[in-house]
């Protein structure tokens, strides 16, 4: 299977110092793939240069076999890739108005029923006149999450979907990623803290360490039988950071 | 000495009482004279604001979204911009427009003329269109970078990422417009010297109160001055009440 991304030799450096240095990442169609690591090894970098937010300084990054190595990538490339950041930075405006946005930058103004049918999956119809700023967390990442999902993106990039949720959201979220997953075959990367997280949802996982990836393995390997020590410290918690 | 400077008092609260009613008298009467000087002044400042707005708001909106190398130097300058004596930028637009300056010779289409509106226009835009861009680039950097990059994550162009910072900038966009009307619409120095302060051509409503209160005439000018205030007020009133919708 040919991967959606292909990652070789990639570096970012931001005013001298080193962020990204990853020999070889290669992201599958179709998979969730869960991206571990201490605050600061550059998950949130890699998850920029996957959405074509940012160009790497150097190496190459291929999305279905198309070089995207500059920040000129063309828009329905980038359009078939969506982010769903920490804070869910939600739009001024009403939930309804969030939802519609990302459709009329498409061009496509006709979205309420597209719209009605993601709320009611969210639990989120009775806050459909509601003005953003007046949700709560979970409520607004809910909203963010619904906002990303209603352009289909093919590849959808999680940045710590649940932290700082409650349990009820945070389950709701986890049970919408596997759902979106596994009707719609859409490729997932998911950056989380939360190794429980990762172990529950993804296909595989990879550790993330100052800028470099560790180690990848299917997630049964990852969390039972990894290969290098660092892992081996990570999965028992013994890496204080 | 003490009577002398009470009856003087009271005289002054006198010319001051009778100028309002007779002010209000010749508003409301629709006296030809302070109708023309209310629609130049309503001309140049609209013409003023609109080119302000169409220059400062996407130049204030990349100045503070961009980084590129010398982009301090220009907020600098423009900074400077903001705080330029209106009587160097009269006199400026003077030199500039003169027959025997740099670009009066010129005689083009394009460049207009001493002592007309399009002058007076000239020079409210170089005065305004600092402000414009200082508060326009102050208000999109205040929106968060992480909802510049989610709106990019989302598929916008360029250009509709600016259009959507811009418009979540909206109350500080219109805070640039208000700061940039109030400039325009209090604006004496400059309006004197490339208008001339023509009767029935390039009077204002500022020039003209000059004009009357050293002629005495404290009848028009109290009336020009409530209807300057009148029209700040009611601009201000509406800027206020669009600014509340958006809570």
């Amino acid at each position: 299977m040919e991967p959606v991304y292909q990652l070789t030799n990639v570096t970012k450096a931001y005013s001298g110092r080193q962020i990204l240095n990853i020999g070889q990442l290669d992201i599958y169609p179709g998979e969730i793939l869960a991206v571990v690591g201490p605050s600061g090894a550059g998950k949130s970098t890699l998850l920029r240069l996957l959405n074509f937010l940012e160009a790497p300084d150097s190496g190459s990054i291929y999305f279905n076999q198309q070089p995207v190595n500059d920040q000129n990538v063309p828009l329905e490339i980038r359009r078939t890739v969506t982010t769903v950041f920490q804070n869910p930075a939600l739009l001024s405006g009403s939930v309804t108005a969030n939802l519609l946005f990302g459709l009329r930058l498409r061009g496509q103004n006709d979205g309420q029923k597209e719209v009605g049918e993601m709320l009611e999956r969210f639990g989120l119809a009775a806050l459909r006149r509601s003005p953003a700023h007046t949700l709560s967390g979970g409520e607004a990442q809910r909203v963010a999450l619904a906002r990303a999902l209603i352009l289909k993106p093919s590849v959808l990039l999680l940045d710590e979907p649940t932290a700082n949720l409650d349990p009820y959201n945070a389950e709701m979220i986890e049970s919408v990623i596997r759902g979106i997953n596994q009707t719609h075959l859409t490729t997932i990367v998911l950056v989380t803290h939360n190794i429980f997280q990762a172990r529950r949802l993804a296909d595989r996982v990879a550790l993330m360490l100052n800028g470099e990836i560790v180690e990848t393995a299917d997630t049964q390997t990852f969390f039972e039988n990894p290969r290098d020590s660092r892992t081996r410290r990570f999965v028992r918690g013994e890496m204080v950071w | 000495m003490l009577a002398t400077a009470s009856s003087r008092q009271v005289l002054s609260l006198e010319t001051i009482t009778t100028g309002i009613i007779q002010g209000l008298k010749l508003f409301f009467s629709g006296d030809p004279a302070l109708w023309q000087i209310i629609g130049v002044s309503a001309q140049v400042s609209g013409a003023a604001l609109l080119l302000s707005a169409i220059i400062g708001i996407p130049l204030g909106a990349v100045l503070g979204l961009t980084r590129f190398p010398g982009r301090r130097m220009i907020q600098a300058l423009i900074y400077t911009g903001m705080g330029l004596p209106p009587v160097v930028v009269g006199l400026a637009v003077y030199l500039l427009l003169s027959n025997n300056g740099l670009l009066g010779p010129l005689q083009q289409a394009w460049i207009p003329k001493l002592f007309t509106v399009e002058a007076m226009i000239a020079a409210q835009v170089i005065i305004a269109a600092p402000l414009v861009i200082g508060y326009t680039m102050s208000a999109v950097g205040e929106v968060s970078p992480n909802l510049r990059l989610q709106v990019r994550s989302l598929g916008a162009t360029r250009l509709q990422a600016l259009g959507a910072t811009l418009w979540e900038a909206r109350r500080g966009v219109l805070v640039a417009l208000i700061g940039g009307l109030g400039s325009i619409l209090s604006e004496v120095g400059a309006v004197m010297m490339v208008g001339g302060n023509i009767d029935g051509s390039t009077r204002v409503m500022t020039t003209a109160i000059l004009l009357e209160t050293r002629r005495g005439n404290f009848e028009l000018a109290i009336s020009l001055g409530i209807v300057l205030l009148g029209m700040a007020f009611l601009i201000n009133l509406s800027a206020a009440q669009l600014q509340g919708k958006g809570h």
